[in-house]
Parts: C-alpha cells; sequence; structure tokens
C-alpha cells in the first residue's frame, strides 16, 4: 500500500510541534498570572491600599505582553488543522470543530472585551466594573482552554460519535459524552499546572526585587500572595496528574507502558520513581533490559493506573500480542486487530462501490461489516506492530521529570509560604532561597512543555486513538512547502519571543514604582 | 421546524454575517495603512495608533471565530479550502500574525525591532491582509481548482487524501484572475474608506479630521468602482446552480443575478446596504460637521458583505465551487456538518446576542468622549 509521502507526514508534526510548543509557552502564564493580578487585585478593592494597585498594575504590564504573543502564535494552530491536517478536519470535523467554534464564540470575545477595559478602564469605569473585568478576562481565559482541551481530550479517547460510511466521517451523536471525565481531567490539570507557571513567574521575579534589595514591600506582598497560590496549585496539579495517569491507563494503555518503559507487563506493577533507560534496547521484542537502572515503588504504578495493588498493568509486548483480560474481555493482539482494521476498510469501499451500483442488500451488509470492525479502522494504515508503539525515551523522560519538578514545586511554595505567614521568618534574609526560587521560573515551564510531550507524543502513532494515525491525516501539500513554512515560523517565532523577553526584562527592572 | 436543510441554511447565514462583521472590522487594517499617510507628527501617528489599538482585537477575534464557526458548520469547506489554496491562507495568517504583537510591543523599551518595524508589520497587515482576504472570498463566486473524493481514504492505490488541489500554485493561481483583483481592491479601499469614518467619528483633533475628509474621498472613489467591478462582473457572469434533485452542478449565465431577484428579501438587504454605504460616505464629505458616518456605512458593509454570501450559498447555488471539476463543488448541502452538530451549534448560536451585547456595553463606558492627545499621553498602558 502506497501511503503518503513520509517526509510531507514529519514535516507536518514537525510543524504543529513547533508551533504547538511555542504557543504553549505563553499559554501557561497567561492562565496563572492572569489569577494573581486579579488577586491582587482583589485585595486592592477590599482594603483600598494604594500598594496592592501599584502590584497588580506591574504584574498586569508583564500580562499584556505575554498576552499579545499568546495570540499570535494561537491563530496559527487553529488554521492549522485545516491548513496541514485536512483529511483529519473531514474525517472528525463534525464533533472536532464544535469545541473550536464555541471557543471563539464563548471564550475568545470575553477576553478580547475585558482584556481592554482592564489595561484602559482604570480611569474610565467604577473601581467594581473594572475588578469584575479583571476577573472576567482570565475567566475568557480560562474557558477558552476549557474547549480546546476539550477538542484535544477528545483526540486521545473519541467518544459519543458515530461514523457514517455515506459522508465518510464521524459525526457526533452525543454531545454531552464529549464533556467526559478525560476531557475534565485533563483541563484541571493543564490549567492548575499553569498556575504554577505563572505563581513560579511572581516568586521569582520578586525574589530578584529581594536580592537587589528594592521594592521589598511590594516584593513581599507578592511572595505572599504567590507562594499560598502556588501551594494550593501544586497539589492540585499532583492529584489531577495522578487523575490523568489513571485515565491513560484506562483508555491508552500503549501510552502508559510507554511513559513507564515497561515492555513486559505483570500484576502488582511497580512505578519507576528514578530511572535510566537503556540505550541498546533497539525492538520491543529483543531481549535486552529496558533499564541500566531503576528504583521502583512497589505496587504502586498497578494502584495508580487500576486503584488496585494487585492489578495486571499491560507492558508493550502484551498490548502488541494481545490475550490479557481487560475490563472490556480478553485484548486483541495487535495482528488481530490489524486484520479487523482491514476488514472495516475493505467494507467501506465495498459498501462505497455497491451504493454506487444501487445494490442496497450488498450494501447493507457492508455497513453491517464495517460498523461490528469499526472501532480498529486506523490499523488498517498501520503496517507493523513497531508502528503501533510511541517513542519510549521522550515519554518516558518527560513523564518522570514533570513528576519530580511536581514534587519539587510542593516543597518549593510550601517553604515559602511559611517563610511568609509566620511574623519571626523574614523571606528577604535567605538569600539562597531566593536565588532557588528565581532560578526556578524556568522549571515551571519545562515541566508544562514536558507534560504536553508526554500526552502528545504518548499518542503516537495516532491523531485520533485508534482510529485514524497521522499518516492518514495530513493535507496533500508538497512536504516542501510545509518545510518552508515551518521555517518562516521559526524564524519569526523566535524572534519575537527574544523581543518578548527583552520587553519583559526591561519592564521589570524598571519596577513597580516607574510606569 | 428545525430540518436539516434549515440547519444548514442557517448556518450559512451565520458564516455570512460574520463575514460581513468581519468585512466591517476591517477597518482597523484600514486604518493602519493610512498611519504614516494621514499623520504629521508623532503624536499624531500615536494616537492614529492607539484608537486603533483598543479595536484590533476584534478584528482578529472575529477572523478566528469566522474560521471555527467554518469548521464547525462547513468542515468539508476548512479541509479543501486551507488544506489547497494553502499559500494564500498562509501568507493571510502571517500578516495577522504580525498585527498581534505590533500594538502591545511597539512602544515598550526593549523591543528588539524597533517601533518603525512594528508600525510598518501593521501597515503590512493593513495592505496583504485585505486584498488577500477580499481575493480569497472572491474565489467564492469565480471558482478553484480541487477535486473531492470521500472514497479516497478506503482505497488502496494512491493517498488516501479526500480533497485534492488541481495545480502546484496551491491559490497563489488565484491571483491571475482580474475578478478576484477587483474584489481584493474593493475591499482593501473600503477598509481605508471605513477607517476615515472611525478616525472622523473618533477622533478629537483637527488636523487628523482634516487628513482624514480627504483620504475619504480619495479612497472611497475606487473603493466604489472595484466593488461596481466586482458586482455587475459577477451578476453578469455564469454562476455555479446545483440541481436540487440530482445534486449535480452546471454553469448557468446570470446565475447569481437570478438569485438576487429569486430571493428578494436579500436583494432588499443588499439595497439597503449598498445605499447605507454610500449615503455614510457621502453625508461626511458634504456635510463637515456630520460625523456620524460610520455608524451608518459600517451596518451598510455588513448586511451588503452578508447578502453577496447569501447569493454565493442560497438558491441552489455552489458556495465554494471547483472550477476545473465541477461535481466536486461544495454546496451547503454537502460540505455540513451533521444534523446533530448543527442543532447543537444552532443552541450554542442563541447566546451570541448575548455576546454583542456585553462587547457593545464595555464599549460604551469606555468612550464616552472623543480621544485626543492628551488622553493617550495620560494613559499609563498606552502604545
Ligand atoms: C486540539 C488539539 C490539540 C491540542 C489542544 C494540542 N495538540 Fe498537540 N497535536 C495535535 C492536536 C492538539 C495533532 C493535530 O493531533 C497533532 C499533530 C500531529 C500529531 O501527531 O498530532 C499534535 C501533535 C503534537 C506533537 C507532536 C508529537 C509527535 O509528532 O511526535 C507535540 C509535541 C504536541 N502536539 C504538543 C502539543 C502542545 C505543547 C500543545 C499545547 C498547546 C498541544 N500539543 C495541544
Ligand atoms: C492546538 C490547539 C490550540 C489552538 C487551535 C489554539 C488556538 C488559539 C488562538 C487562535 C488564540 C488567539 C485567540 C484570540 O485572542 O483571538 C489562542 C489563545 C489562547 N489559547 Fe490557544 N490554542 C490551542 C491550544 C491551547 C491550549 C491547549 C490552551 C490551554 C490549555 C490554550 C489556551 C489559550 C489561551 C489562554 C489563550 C489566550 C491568549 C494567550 O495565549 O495568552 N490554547 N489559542
Ligand atoms: C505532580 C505530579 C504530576 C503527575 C502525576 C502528572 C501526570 C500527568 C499525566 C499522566 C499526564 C498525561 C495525561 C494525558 O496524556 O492525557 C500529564 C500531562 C500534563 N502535565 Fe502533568 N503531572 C504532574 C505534574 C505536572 C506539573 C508540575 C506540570 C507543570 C507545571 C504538569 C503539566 C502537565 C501538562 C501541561 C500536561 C499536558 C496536558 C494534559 O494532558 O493534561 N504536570 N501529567
Amino acid at each position: 500500500m502506497e501511503l503518503l509521502d513520509v517526509s510531507l507526514v514529519n514535516w507536518s508534526r514537525a510543524q504543529f510541534t513547533l508551533t504547538a510548543m511555542y504557543h504553549w509557552i505563553f499559554v501557561p502564564l497567561t492562565l496563572g498570572l492572569g489569577i494573581i493580578q486579579a488577586i491582587m487585585e482583589t485585595i486592592y478593592y477590599r482594603t483600598g491600599d494604594e500598594k496592592w494597585k501599584k502590584a497588580t498594575k506591574f504584574w498586569m504590564t508583564l500580562f499584556g505582553v505575554n498576552f499579545a504573543i499568546g495570540v499570535a502564535t494561537g491563530i496559527i494552530l487553529e488554521f492549522e488543522f485545516g491548513t496541514n491536517w485536512s483529511n483529519y478536519s473531514w474525517f472528525v470535523g463534525d464533533i472536532f470543530g464544535a469545541p473550536l467554534a464555541i471557543e471563539g464564540i464563548l471564550a475568545f470575545f470575553l477576553e478580547a472585551t475585558f482584556i481592554s477595559i482592564m489595561f484602559f478602564g482604570w480611569n474610565k469605569v467604577g473601581k467594581g466594573f473594572h475588578l469584575t473585568s479583571t476577573w472576567l478576562t482570565i475567566f475568557g481565559a480560562t474557558l477558552s482552554a476549557f474547549w480546546i482541551l476539550v477538542a484535544n481530550a477528545w483526540m486521545q479517547h473519541p467518544v459519543g460519535m458515530e461514523f457514517n460510511p455515506d459522508t465518510v466521517r464521524n459525526e457526533m451523536v452525543d454531545f454531552w459524552a464529549i464533556l467526559s471525565p478525560f476531557a475534565l481531567n485533563k483541563f484541571f490539570h493543564s490549567v492548575v499546572s499553569s498556575w504554577i507557571v505563572g505563581s513560579l513567574f511572581v516568586l521569582g521575579v520578586s525574589a530578584w526585587f529581594l536580592i537587589k534589595k528594592r521594592e521589598t514591600d511590594f516584593a513581599k506582598k507578592s511572595i505572599k500572595v504567590a507562594a499560598t497560590f502556588g501551594l494550593v496549585a501544586s497539589i492540585l496539579t499532583a492529584v489531577s496528574g495522578d487523575g490523568s495517569a489513571y485515565n491513560v491507563a484506562q483508555e491508552q494503555p500503549m501510552k502508559l507502558a510507554a511513559m513507564e518503559g515497561l515492555y513486559n507487563g505483570q500484576k502488582g506493577a511497580g512505578l519507576v520513581a528514578v530511572g535510566i533507560l537503556n540505550p541498546d534496547k533497539k525492538a520491543y521484542n529483543d531481549s535486552v533490559d529496558p533499564y541500566l537502572m531503576n528504583i521502583t515503588i512497589p505496587k504502586a504504578l498497578s494502584f495508580l493506573g487500576y486503584r488496585d495493588f494487585n492489578a495486571f498493568v499491560p507492558g508493550i509486548n502484551d498490548i502488541l500480542q494481545g490475550g490479557y483480560q481487560t475490563k472490556d474481555g480478553v485484548a486483541l493482539s495487535f495482528a488481530e486487530r490489524n486484520e479487523k482494521g482491514k476488514i472495516a476498510k475493505k467494507a467501506l469501499a465495498d459498501y462505497k462501490k455497491a451504493k454506487a451500483d444501487k445494490d442496497t442488500v450488498a450494501a447493507a451488509q457492508h455497513k453491517a461489516t464495517l460498523k461490528e470492525n469499526f472501532d480498529h479502522f486506523g490499523y488498517a494504515y498501520l503496517d507493523s506492530p513497531e508502528q503501533a508503539i510511541p517513542n519510549v525515551p521522550i515519554t518516558f523522560y518527560s513523564f518522570h521529570i514533570m513528576v519530580t519538578l511536581g514534587m519539587y514545586f510542593i516543597v518549593l511554595f510550601a517553604l515559602f509560604t511559611l517563610l511568609s505567614y509566620v511574623k519571626k521568618y523574614d523571606v528577604g534574609k535567605y538569600k539562597w532561597l531566593l536565588w532557588v526560587a528565581l532560578l526556578s521560573i524556568p522549571l515551571g515551564y519545562v515541566a508544562s512543555q514536558l507534560g504536553w510531550l508526554v500526552a502528545e507524543v504518548g499518542r503516537q502513532p495516532w491523531a485520533i486513538q485508534d482510529l485514524l494515525p497521522v499518516n492518514v491525516s495530513v493535507s496533500a501539500i508538497a512536504a516542501q512547502s510545509v518545510k518552508i513554512t515551518s521555517f518562516l515560523f521559526l524564524a519569526l517565532f523566535t524572534t519575537l519571543l527574544i523581543a518578548e523577553i527583552r520587553i519583559m526584562l526591561k519592564q521589570i527592572k524598571k519596577g513597580p514604582h516607574h510606569e | 421546524m428545525f430540518t436539516y436543510s434549515f440547519l444548514q441554511h442557517y448556518w450559512w447565514f451565520i458564516i455570512s454575517l460574520l463575514g460581513g462583521i468581519l468585512a466591517f472590522l476591517l477597518f482597523v487594517q484600514g486604518g493602519q495603512s493610512m498611519i504614516f499617510s494621514l499623520s504629521k507628527t508623532e503624536d499624531e501617528r500615536r494616537l492614529l495608533v492607539n484608537v486603533l489599538g483598543r479595536k484590533w482585537e476584534f478584528t482578529f477575534t472575529t477572523l478566528v471565530t469566522f474560521g471555527g464557526a467554518f469548521f464547525a458548520s462547513f468542515p468539508l469547506f476548512y479541509s479543501t479550502s486551507f488544506g489547497g489554496a494553502y499559500w494564500v491562507w498562509m501568507a493571510i495568517l502571517f500578516c495577522f500574525v504580525i498585527q498581534a504583537v505590533s500594538y502591545e510591543f511597539q512602544s515598550k523599551p526593549g523591543n528588539l525591532l524597533g517601533k518603525n518595524t512594528y508600525r510598518s508589520f501593521l501597515f503590512i497587515n493593513g495592505l496583504l491582509g485585505t486584498i488577500l482576504i477580499g481575493a480569497a472570498i472572491a474565489t467564492f463566486f469565480t471558482g478553484s481548482d480541487f477535486s473531492v473524493n470521500k472514497a479516497n481514504i478506503a482505497s488502496e492505490i494512491g493517498s488516501p487524501v479526500i480533497s485534492q488541489w488541481g495545480n502546484e500554485w496551491h491559490g497563489l493561481e488565484a491571483l491571475l484572475n482580474l475578478r478576484n483583483w477587483f474584489l481584493g481592491l474593493a475591499v482593501f479601499f473600503l477598509s481605508r474608506t471605513l477607517a476615515s469614518l472611525f478616525f472622523i467619528n473618533r477622533l478629537n483633533n483637527e488636523n487628523l479630521e482634516k487628513s482624514s475628509r480627504k483620504a475619504l474621498i480619495i479612497n472611497a472613489i475606487p473603493f466604489v468602482v472595484f466593488f461596481l467591478a466586482f458586482v455587475i462582473w459577477t451578476l453578469l457572469a455564469k454562476g455555479f446552480a446545483v440541481d436540487p434533485a440530482t445534486g449535480e452542478v452546471s454553469l448557468v449565465q446570470y446565475k447569481y443575478f437570478f438569485n438576487l431577484i429569486e430571493l428578494p428579501v436579500v436583494l432588499v438587504l443588499f439595497l439597503l446596504g449598498v445605499v447605507a454605504v454610500l449615503g455614510g460616505i457621502i453625508w461626511t464629505i458634504l456635510k463637515p460637521e456630520f460625523k456620524k458616518g460610520i455608524w451608518l456605512a459600517g451596518p451598510g458593509t455588513i448586511i451588503t458583505v452578508c447578502s453577496l454570501l447569501l447569493i454565493a450559498g442560497y438558491n441552489n447555488t455552489a458556495y465554494y465551487p471547483s472550477a476545473t471539476d465541477l461535481q466536486s463543488s461544495l454546496t451547503i448541502f454537502n460540505s455540513s456538518s451533521s444534523e446533530f452538530t448543527l442543532k447543537a451549534m444552532t443552541i450554542v448560536s442563541i447566546l451570541i446576542p448575548f455576546v454583542l451585547a456585553y462587547i457593545f456595553y464595555g464599549w460604551r463606558s469606555m468612550e464616552k468622549k472623543r480621544t485626543d492627545i492628551a488622553d493617550i499621553n495620560s494613559d499609563d498602558h498606552a502604545y
């Protein structure tokens, strides 16, 4: 079977990865800082203390700079589904388009309207109205995150639809099913983890002021808010991260196996706390030990994935070979799914032909065959079991570094919360700790980007889990064209990122009293 | 009542309406293309940038929502046009990416590229953004070069791609068609005309008002010429008619003209819109103290563009025609989402008036009086 040009698929993926990861540099800060500035303005509203107003305005300026570039990088993503993934856009547009449209109608306009009151309305509208606008801006941003994450979660776990062979696409049959627990958890984890990024940013910048012995009152006020909020966020992140892992275990066992580097499943499987993968492991079915070293927490993976210390967790080999018990029965092997996928695909072609020949009896038969085998449709496009395995090292390391950082953030925020609430301590005196806070700013970004790598790389080769692999999702354009636009985006976004960082640094140096 | 066909028509109306609103809001782009030509001093330029900077997000958001709503209601258009006319859409996107940072970054220290680079980004967005969007919309009437075969995904040979573009230019070939240029240029000059009216209405500055009034005349004339050229040509040209019984597409002389005649409500809207646009312009030119022209020409633009898009899709017409493979042409019937999705989206669309209401309320609360240079200088978030 001759599929599309491999380099086209790879360039399209590279472009999507590039633009999505760029977009995601700015989004978490928007979501996190947005709440922090709203909290500060609320304190100002309550106390009437001008210092809080100054603090709010300082963070708001940084928010604005970050927001603008977030918008610039976001528009590309939305249209890339059409330009680069046009087959995908038809195959699932009936379901996938809706959240995107709702995002525009409900969320983006809310943001756009109230952000301009937030920035320009200080002297034009009342204090209460202004505060409401600040909260509505961040509410709009979070709502936009909600809808886009519903869309993303649906790709990981497609529900609420039925395949229609006449239109050759999946059609929505249940809108509420799309707001699945999978989607809600994904939303929750992405948003609360973004609050961490915002808190680390405020904490680190404030620590810098203390190191420089400038604006100490402002800095301490900011630290108090950021540390408390960050502590709450990092605990919620760990809780929802556990929820994510549970969902992945239920719906995407291959991703879970890759996250843990688990080749051979076991009962009462342990969770790797620290591990180094063996680079000599070349194939899923060679006998090389996947780890150079690892320390595991006994039975923790079984519990994480199935809420049962003794549950069986399938490894990559098990998933390819099938035969183990799942909640829906005995698991099928790759070969069986591949076979069923091919039957489904052929039934679709036969159905089309029968339809054209006006042979209703045959058409009905093929339609039934298709329906029976449709769950495996995407497997028809894979040629070998290797293709069904995501990149294990990326998924594994991303996951473990993210989780380790998550634990570290809890400790960091807890320390700063303690220091800023207990009267006898003075945060400004702990120089080394201030440095740690400053240097932790990038770590929040790292954890957040790695989270998406886990989610998206671990989903490969699927664009829609089990239904449509990425190589059948692309548009028919020349790989060269995608390459050109990728480099253009890279150059443009990098330039803008450098500009953004320089503006931010200048604004921070100016400080809150020199607007 | 909510038959499938009704929902398809309803969503084509929403798309047309969003298209109309977008055309009106492109006044921001028009204004951006005039920042340098209208002003003499830096203060004046700053004033222009800042009044536009209070509005650009709405144009941008409308464009994004137009895309999202098109995706949700007519996904086959999304995949055929964006994936096919790749270069045109990419060029449009680039124009908007550079716009999005330019307001916020231009007067901040450390911005790397310098104020004038960001302002020239705004200029590029104003010039190319409008012309390209106009030309892309013109292909709704002039046709493109693509084929669609939904069975491809199950084929054993060849690539499984549903929509294929017929040439290597991927959309740029639209620029070889004079009629596409006419609409592109009409949109460009319209956006500048509307921007002039907007400045006259919003600004409290004598010099800028004077130069805006001059710009109004200079831009309104080519706008009217290009617009009429496009409309007359289109009404006289062959259109892409669909046989409602078989779904077969054929070329029919005067199709769009017949659509206007056969849809009298649309005809009335179209004429009302044109009269409002022209009225707003002429009145402003004739009466030096009249500043409300934008309130006539703006809504006029919305209903004119909306009715033009309606005749592209209603009355058994293919709204995204393939000139090279007629039977691949997209109609509101063969490219829409399922009945269920359209119904769900229709429920969501009930919220649109509510959205419009808070936008209007937000604007009113911010704009109690006309803006002058002092206002900008006293605002610590000004660009
Ligand atoms: C609404 C859907 C959606 C959302 C919210 C995201 N993605 Fe995604 N992602 C896709 C839809 C998608 C996709 C269209 O399905 C891609 C393109 C190719 C592919 O494999 O899936 C994809 C691929 C993809 C890849 C490439 C994986 C690979 O090719 O190995 C990465 C690294 C990311 N995404 C990262 C992200 C990040 C950082 C996001 C946060 C903004 C993000 N994704 C949001
Ligand atoms: C791949 C999918 C995505 C697409 C198509 C997309 C699209 C967009 C677009 C078009 C904008 C600009 C909107 C405007 O103001 O006009 C935007 C901004 C935004 N997006 Fe995304 N986005 C994606 C992923 C995400 C994710 C996963 C999140 C959050 C969890 C998110 C959160 C935001 C937020 C908060 C903004 C506001 C501006 C900012 O970035 O600072 N986006 N997005
Ligand atoms: C504390 C322990 C943590 C655990 C157990 C955890 C777990 C997970 C899991 C299992 C996923 C994959 C979900 C999927 O594929 O559907 C994920 C994704 C993600 N994680 Fe974490 N995570 C933790 C901490 C963090 C931290 C500290 C951040 C960032 C500051 C973060 C940011 C993300 C993001 C942005 C995603 C992608 C969105 C999503 O799929 O929800 N996580 N996390």
